[in-house]
Parts: structure tokens; sequence; C-alpha cells
């Protein structure tokens, strides 16, 4: 084979490589754009009057994971499903960024920590690499810290509303969310960097605990458990 | 402030109350019980990936160092010892990349790709050098796959005796991507340009104009892809370039010089020449 002909094989490579990264390209950001909307609509729990929606806004954004899941789908189609780390960096963040979404809707509906197979589900996509596009375990892990911040925020939002006792269960999900990431030994990695911040949403919600505590407001709920 | 330092330790000490209770308490433990799954897929993980960081370590430095080996050639008596040992050398940097090839079974080489790619450049590197000084050509890929297919025969040890292994071989095989044979043959211009240079110093006046006709077409073949290839690519390509002119500007002043200067004393011209670096103003 001669110089020539090995270059011209590479750059055929090269350029096929390209233009399945450019299908991908389009199909995310449609992908990024339904996250948007569902993400607008779960906001709206942190107004005043969004407390008592809850459940409908969840019935929603439900209903707006099925556009999701059809467009993953799409998403699925657009390579070959063994190369799936090579491109990973494209869906990297709006899988994370859907896994949070995934796992707020789950707390807000039972209080839970959503498991990386009930996002799976949500998303129409599986947990174990071998059975094809699957929700790798660190943007899980993202996803979850992303809700994480998106807690403490609910925290002090729900005090404002005068929910006195949704801070304190608030509080009790980070904490044993915290215990559990102390479980994991993470590398020096965009997860370790996003783990790092996890101790200031803890630390915010202890003080919105404390707040309520010194107060004896929420006293008619369980309490004393913490202080 | 002193509440919260209060807690803090408070929470150290939960930390391992919580573990002699995690198996009292199922029903608040799913979540850490979920995290014990994590922490060993992340570190099985983890792990993998620094055995073959260590894995792309040994074969970066065995491949540098035949590539040393290599531009030896010039100015020995016997060629085909030195590329006899080199070919050794190579073949024992083969079995490391089995080593990668087996680590890699059953899982996605994009995966892991960034924790061995700097050993299989260097590899490719070495490999194509070697095949230039054999062959005077470029070693096409499927070339360099076709050295990195490993039959291994499955060992029957007792632990395992209890399942029937069959005993047959299993073919492993691993595949260079096309841009790390790409970084690679880029690296291996710099190469050839030293190649070319001690030659002359070494008074053989065919083998620069050979360089330099094989550089040129490599450059071509690089200028073809351009920018579409990774950001790596164009990197390398200004250093491709350098190394172009400098073999050039050898070939010019061997050619100018050459019909002037009797035989025997060129060698010296040139090596004074290019111990300057310093290209066209000084040879003129």
């Amino acid at each position: 084979m001669s110089v020539t002909e090995m270059f011209s094989f590479i750059q055929g490579f090269l350029s096929a490589d390209q233009d399945v990264r450019e299908d991908l390209r389009k199909v995310v950001q449609i992908l990024e754009q339904a996250a948007r909307e569902i993400l607008t609509v779960l906001q709206s729990v942190h107004q005043l009057t969004g407390f008592k929606e809850i459940p409908s806004k969840c019935a929603k954004a439900r209903e707006l994971f099925c556009t999701v899941r059809t467009q993953i789908a799409d998403l699925k189609t657009k390579f070959p499903v063994e190369q799936y780390y090579r491109f990973h960096e494209h869906w990297r963040f709006v899988l994370q960024r859907l896994t949070f979404l995934a796992a707020f809707v789950v707390y807000l509906e039972s209080e839970t920590l959503v498991t990386r197979e009930e996002v799976a589900q949500i998303l129409d996509i599986e947990v174990v690499r071998e059975k094809g596009f699957h929700l790798d375990v660190e943007d899980y892990l993202a996803g979850v810290l992303i809700m994480a911040s998106e807690l403490s925020r609910l925290a002090v939002n729900s005090v404002t509303a005068g929910d006195y006792s949704r801070p304190i269960r608030i509080s009790n999900f980070i904490n044993e969310l915290d215990s559990g990431f102390r479980l994991l030994n993470l590398k020096n990695d965009p997860l370790r960097k996003r783990y790092d911040g996890l101790k200031y949403d803890v630390k915010k919600i202890e003080e919105v605990v404390y707040d309520l505590s010194i107060r004896g407001l929420g006293k008619e709920h369980k309490c004393g458990e913490d202080k | 402030m002193s509440k919260r330092e209060g807690d803090g330790c408070s929470r150290k000490k939960a930390e391992t109350e919580q573990e002699r209770n995690m198996t009292a308490d199922q029903s608040s433990s799913s979540i850490a019980a979920a995290f014990k799954v994590f922490q060993q897929e992340l570190d099985t993980k983890h792990d993998k990936y620094e055995r073959l960081v260590k894995i792309s370590r040994d074969i970066t430095i065995e491949s540098k160092r035949s590539i040393f080996l290599l531009n030896r050639v010039t100015n020995v008596p016997d060629v085909e010892e030195v590329l006899k040992e080199a070919a050794v050398k190579l073949d024992g940097v083969t079995q490391k990349i089995g080593l990668i090839a087996e680590e890699l079974r059953g899982e996605d080489i994009h995966q892991f790709h960034r924790a061995f790619t700097p050993g299989i450049q260097e590899y490719v590197e070495a490999i194509s050098f070697l095949h230039y000084i054999r062959h005077r050509s470029l070693i096409s890929l499927e070339e360099i796959n076709a050295k990195l297919v490993f039959m291994k025969a499955e060992k029957v040890d007792p632990k395992s005796s209890v399942e029937v292994v069959p005993a047959d071989v299993q073919v492993l095989t691993f595949q260079v991507t096309p841009s790390d044979y790409l970084l690679g043959v880029a690296d291996l211009t710099g190469e050839l340009m030293r190649m070319c240079i001690s030659s002359v110093a070494n008074g053989d006046i065919d083998t620069p104009f050979q360089l330099s006709q094989f550089l040129r077409q490599i450059h071509d073949g690089f200028s073809y892809i351009g920018n579409t290839g990774p950001y790596e690519v164009s990197k390398k390509l200004h250093t491709l370039r350098q190394s172009l002119a400098k073999v050039e500007d050898a070939c010019y002043a061997l050619h100018v010089r050459g019909s002037e200067i009797p035989k025997h004393m060129l060698a010296d011209v040139f090596s004074s020449r290019t111990a300057l670096i310093d290209p066209e103003e000084s040879m003129v």
C-alpha cells in the first residue's frame, strides 16, 4: 500500500467519523431542548404556590419524558452501539441533566433516591454496558449530585412557603446521600469536583434546619433527631 | 460556629456508628447498599485503568529503546544484526500489547483509550521505523494490526477444573485506531529526519534523497488530511514541516556541494553545517 493510499484510507475514516459526530450533535441539541422544558416545569415547585402542585407537576414532567425517550431512541440509531464511549462526550452532559431530572421527579413523588435502574427505565436505556446504550455509573452519580444542590434550594424555599417539615426530611435524605458518597473512592476527575460541592449543600440544609429548630418551628413534626 | 464544629465531630462518630448500624438498620441503608455497589464498580474501573496506564508506560519505554537502537543503524557495519535485535525487542512490546488486549477483553476499547494511547503511538512509531529501514516503505495500519493478534491457550488450572474448560485457543486482537496510527506516523518523521542527518554524517549520500522523497509523501498525506483529523494531528503537522525542511535542506546541500567537494570531505562539510542547524542562509 502506498503512502498516498494509506492516507486517503485514513482520511476516509476520519470524515466518516466527523459525519457521525455531526449527526450526534444535532440529536443531542434537541435532547437538551427537551431537558430544559422538563426543568422549566419542575422549577415551579420553588414558587410559593408550587408546593401544592407537586404531584401535577411531576405528572407533567413524566409526560415530557416520553418525548425524551423517542429522542434517545433516535440517538441510539446514529452510531454503532459498541462504540458508546467513543462518542460519550457528546451526550454525557445531557444524560447527567436527564438523570438529575428523573431523580428530582422521583424524589418529589416518593422522597426516595432514584435507583440507577429506575433512571434507565425512565429514559428507556440499559444499565449494563453489554446490553446497549446504557447509563454510565459516573453519569448517574453526577446527576444525583446535581439533584442534591437542587434540594438545598428547595429546603430554603419550602421554609419561605411555610412548609417547615420538608427541610428536616430533606436534611435526613441529604445526609444519607452524603454518607453514601463517602463510600466511594473517587479519582481526581469531574465527578470528584462535583462531589466536593456536596458539602456546601449539606451545610446549607443544616443551617436551615438549625434556624427552624431554635425557633421551635416544625416542632409539631418529628424533630429533635438531629439536635 | 461552635455548633457546626460539634456537628462535624459527631458526624464523624456517626460514620463509624453507621457502619455498625448498617446491618441492623436495613431499611434506611438502601442508599448505602446502593453506594456499596457503585464503590465496587468504580474501583474495578479505576484499577483497570491504572493497570493499563502501567502497561502503556512499559510499552513506551521499550519502544523508545528500540528506536534508539534503530538509530544506530547508520554507523554500524552489521545492519542486519541491529535490525534483528530491534525486532526481538519489539516482539516483547507486542506481547505487552497482548496484555492490554487481555485487559480489554469484553470492554469498550474507547472507554480506556486514554490510558494506553501514548504507548500505542510510541509502538507505531517504533514498528514503522523498523519497517521503513527494512523495506523503505510505510507500514500500513492493517499490517500493524495483523501483528497484534494473540493466541492464548486456555490454561487448565486445578481450581477451574470443576468447569469443563475447552482446550481450544483463544484469539485476542488489538486494533490500533486510525488516529493513533496517524500520530505515531507523525512521530516517525522526526526519527527519519535524525536518520537522514546522521547518515549524511556517515558519508551515505543515497539515503538522504530517499528519505526526503518519503518524507515529502508523508507530508503531502498529512496536508491532505489537514484539520479534519484530531486536534493533536494539526499540532504535529508543524513539527513535521520543520523536519521536512531540515531534510530538504540537507539534500540541497548535498546536491550543490556534492559536485564541488571530493566525496571523502563531504561528510565533514555537512556535519559542521547541520551542527549549526540554521538552514538556508548558512548554506549559501
